[in-house]
């Protein structure tokens, strides 16, 4: 359908820095977090977990538990009625097959990582239920682990699970290999690490059930994904309508609370004792036992023409999945189509492979699988431009995609590619290069770019459902299933009701995430919720403007086509206007509706085989470009970001003050990612369970990110908006590897660049990882 | 035991455990839920609250330790009803994202500016180490404070 709002002049409220409702109720405190949440007769509850990344369950004894003051119950995996929890992933063509990979509610006679759950309390005060819990006596008797997806693919490895290690293997091969690297002036090998890494956010997992009075389930807490209802009707065998899910506004998300957290065990609890129960995860247990982003080792091989002109790839990954599957088929996916970057490559080899280990389990973050490949490509396109002499802007001026090129996967672009000019903008905002202060601190810059796919792969049929409809004072609500994270999710939504019925943000509210009670809109994941749930409010609202706008014609005696909603009220060309609620109540009066529901469907396609690359697997891409300027001291390989500045082509901003705040968190999360954060496992032992040792980003520990929002006016959401959520991540640890490379001649090919990799790097102390 | 405190400017009993910290106190006892609860080791800051003026981790404070003192948390410092004005430049400069860190964030900027009333930015910057966040990446909510601060200076 032809945009009836298509440039930015003719928007009312779209394309406006507003304030956001909820910024206005989370600095008074007005927000209520899923833990600050209390009903009356609550218990509270804890998890119990296993101490070994692998072992064999020989007893459980809860009985001494279970005795104790104050407790309501104790559960093991033979009290919960299906123990399983499934993850779907459709569309798995090679030789693995379809998967469908579970993991167990509670352990049963095997743990497969340390952390792994194993029992759950409830009692009546915190304290009574950890006493409980340690009261647990459970014998273990420890078995080979495997700890690295090497290691698990060898003949001979531990088993994790009874059908092999190789959870998912993808590959994709487009165009004669041999023959390109023969054309190429030069091929560029390296070998790449990234560490495994956590959400980190800073609300833990935490939630609160109850019966309520109609005897649903009802589960008020932090996700991504309230439907989830489904799986905890699946764990307690109850019918699907019996369990609802109420979103709460959420302390962060970033890909951490897309998998099931709190929900299950609270569904479990309230059922089993008929009492409201209080879950919250301290924040070693959260370190500890939610899924985290995958670790990989990536081997490039590029090869270039003496231009620039890379003419082939060949890429091997290896991720590891830690203990259970979660979503690390479909991570690898993102990786895999991703691999050769937002380049023209004629030929393109990916082989892709992920691993049980009895590490810690890796799932969905920010990015998906779609933020290790940056490292991968980046640096080698740097390396490339390196040894030719040629510019990082220019090297990306040869190669950089444009609309109707195809990627290895065999998907058309479709829309317009602002890479080049994102790269200039992001270099050129740098500035004058700044001088280095001492003798032994190095100067250098870096660029990198990225693509990131927004919207679910489009075999999944995405769609998104919102409710819009006036009130008869002529306020105005709109429901959506959408869970927010923190980005603007829903007053995004407000605004584009705003600009379509002419409705003050004021006269606004908006009702989200609740299973039972709005129409539901999918998960706050894979960059999709402005795209998706955007497009069925702007869908909603169009449709109610186009049922009321009769009525009130017919009021007026204008032709309703002439008629505009704005400022509150309806106008008419001649000057008259009438107040909403005149119109609302002769739409009463008549019986024309005031709300209506509106679903947005995604464009679909058939499931791609990507060995023969024969078609689509997103909707579309948000392309960015990252600048960096380092400080590198020669003498202890310390990094300091002295400027950053990140370009993004978001399509349409529909609140850029959002979008500003979406790039400069996602850049500092990355810059997290490059140069500080890790999660260190030794034989499967978490050694980083604080945020004493798992250090994210402080305010001193980066610089300011300068945002630079370009707006093409091309993307698939609503008033051509493309997704941002994720996209600002990706670049940064390539963009910081290729500035220490440029200021010191060191490339650092494992993540994160901390002094001592630098160091190493530098040849100031011994090689190692 | 019995702690006596001045709560948001008013008296408070409260019955305590000598091993239960000023957070749980506040958060469970008495239901002030905008003390947030982030890392239980005085490390990101989210849990911070004014003890006779001062930012402390309150999940660091042993409740009993708090008798006779003053105690402000984030609803402490609503003015007639309404906003404070940093408040209201946390709105305007979009400092505000998933907002658990924000109650701690605003008491934490507040008493510093107590100390020192016109940083630069690379002093305000180090004044905000102690409050991790993860959402903004912590421009907006610099720029938040030098507008509250340039504000102050213009209204004299």
């Amino acid at each position: 359908m032809a945009d009836a709002v298509a440039t930015r002049e003719a928007l009312r409220v779209v394309g406006r820095a507003v304030p956001r409702h909820d910024a206005r109720d989370k600095v008074a405190a007005a927000t209520a977090y899923a833990a600050d949440w209390a009903l009356p007769g609550m218990l509270h509850a804890v998890v119990l977990r296993s101490p070994y990344p692998s072992a064999r369950i020989v007893r459980v004894d809860t009985a001494r538990a279970k005795a104790m003051d104050g407790v309501a119950a104790v559960l093991t995996a033979q009290d919960v009625p299906r123990n399983a929890l499934a993850t779907d992933v459709p569309g798995q063509t090679t030789a693995i097959g379809p998967l469908r990979a579970t993991l167990h509610v509670l352990a049963e006679d095997r743990v497969r990582h340390q952390g792994e759950p194993l029992a759950l309390v409830a009692a009546e005060t915190l304290e009574q239920a950890r006493a409980a819990a340690e009261a647990i006596e459970v014998e273990y008797e420890p078995t080979p682990g495997v700890f690295s997806p090497e290691a698990a693919l060898l003949p001979g490895a531990p088993a994790v699970h009874a059908a092999g290690n190789l959870l998912a293997h993808w590959r994709i091969a487009r165009g004669d290999l041999g023959a390109a690297f023969t054309r190429a002036a030069v091929v560029v090998e390296g070998e790449y690490t990234t560490q495994l890494v956590d959400a980190g956010y800073l609300e833990p997992e935490s939630g609160v059930a109850w019966i309520d009075s109609d005897g649903v389930i009802t589960i008020r807490v932090s996700t991504q994904v309230i439907e989830h209802f489904r799986d905890v009707a699946e764990v307690l065998q109850v019918p699907q309508n019996r369990v609802r899910v109420i979103g709460t506004y959420l302390g962060g998300g970033f890909g951490g609370k897309e998998d099931v957290t709190v929900e299950v065990y609270l569904g479990l609890l309230a059922l089993t004792t008929g009492r409201p129960v209080k879950m919250v995860w301290t924040r070693p247990e959260s370190l500890l036992a939610r899924a985290k982003r995958h670790p990989y080792r990536m081997r490039y091989r590029t090869g270039a023409l003496a231009t620039g002109e890379i003419v082939a790839q060949q890429i091997e990954l290896l991720a590891d999945a830690g203990a259970y599957a979660y979503l690390s088929a479909l991570v690898l996916l993102y990786s895999t189509v991703t691999a050769a970057g937002p380049y023209r490559v004629p030929a393109v080899e990916v082989e892709a492979r992920v691993a049980y280990t009895n590490n810690p389990p890796t799932s969905a973050m920010r990015g998906f699988g779609a933020v290790q490949t940056v490292f991968g490509y980046e640096s080698q396109l740097d390396e490339v431009a390196r040894r030719l002499g040629l510019h990082p802007v220019d090297v990306r001026r040869v190669n950089a995609l444009r609309r109707g090129d195809t990627l290895p996967v065999g998907q058309v672009i479709e829309t317009h590619v602002a890479l080049l000019e994102l790269c200039e903008r992001a270099w050129e905002a740098l500035g004058p290069p700044t001088p280095p202060r001492a003798p032994h601190l190095r100067v250098g810059r870096g660029l990198a770019c990225n693509f990131q796919p927004y919207g679910r792969i489009v075999w999944l049929h995405d769609w998104s459902s919102a409710w819009v409809g006036f009130e008869m004072d002529g306020s105005l609500v709109v429901r959506s299933g959408v869970p927010d994270v923190g980005g603007g999710q829903a007053s995004s939504l407000c605004q584009i009701a705003a600009e379509v019925l002419g409705v003050s943000l004021a006269r606004i509210s908006v009702h989200i995430g609740d299973s039972a009670l709005t129409p539901l809109a999918g998960t706050t994941t894979a960059s999709r919720q402005l795209y998706m749930s955007g497009n069925a409010v702007l869908k909603a609202a169009r449709d109610l403007c186009a049922q009321i706008l009769p009525v009130a014609g017919s009021m007026l005696g204008v032709d309703a086509g002439r008629l505009e909603m704005a400022d509150d009220a309806v106008l008419a060309p001649d000057g008259r206007s009438l107040a909403l609620p005149e119109v609302l109540q002769q739409c009463a009066r008549v019986g024309v509706p005031r709300g209506l529901l509106a679903v947005y469907h995604a464009p679909a396609g058939e499931p791609v085989d990507l060995a023969t690359g024969s078609g689509k697997v997103f909707p579309d891409y948000t392309y960015g470009a990252h600048a960096a300027e380092v400080e590198v001291d020669t003498e202890t390989g310390r990094v300091r970001v002295l400027g950053y500045a990140a370009a993004h082509d978001v399509g349409r901003a529909i609140n850029p003050q959002s979008v500003e705040g979406q790039i400069q968190g996602g850049a500092v999360q990355g810059l997290g990612y490059g140069l500080m954060e890790e999660v260190i496992v030794e034989d499967g032992i978490n050694l980083t369970t604080s945020f004493a040792t798992y250090l994210i980003p402080t305010a001193t520990d980066v610089p300011d990110v300068t945002p630079l929002v370009v707006e093409s006016g091309e993307g698939l959401g609503p008033f051509n908006a493309r997704g941002i959520g994720e996209p600002p991540i990706g670049p940064p640890a390539a963009a910081i590897a290729n500035a220490v490379a440029d200021a010191a001649g060191a490339r650092v090919r494992h993540l994160p660049l901390t002094a001592e990799r630098v160091a190493r790097a530098l040849g100031l102390c011994a090689e190692g990882r | 035991m019995i702690a006596r405190m001045v709560l948001n400017g008013r008296q408070r009993e409260v019955e305590v455990r000598p091993n239960q910290t000023l957070l749980e106190v506040l958060r469970d006892t008495l239901g002030i839920f905008d003390v947030k609860q982030g890392c239980d080791e005085g490390v990101c800051g989210a849990c911070t609250v004014l003890l006779d003026g001062r930012p402390v981790s309150s999940c660091l404070v042993l409740a009993p330790a708090v008798r006779g003192r003053a105690v402000v948390t984030l609803r402490g410092l609503e003015r007639d009803g309404g906003l404070h004005p940093l408040q209201e430049a946390f709105v305007r400069h979009g400092a505000v994202q998933c907002g658990f860190c924000t109650p701690g964030m605003l008491l934490t900027v507040l008493a510093f500016l107590e100390r020192e009333r016109y940083p630069d930015r690379e002093t305000l910057r180090a004044a905000l180490e102690g409050n991790l966040c993860r959402c903004t990446g912590y421009a907006k909510i610099l720029d938040a404070v030098e507008a509250y601060v340039r504000g102050e200076q213009g209204d004299g």
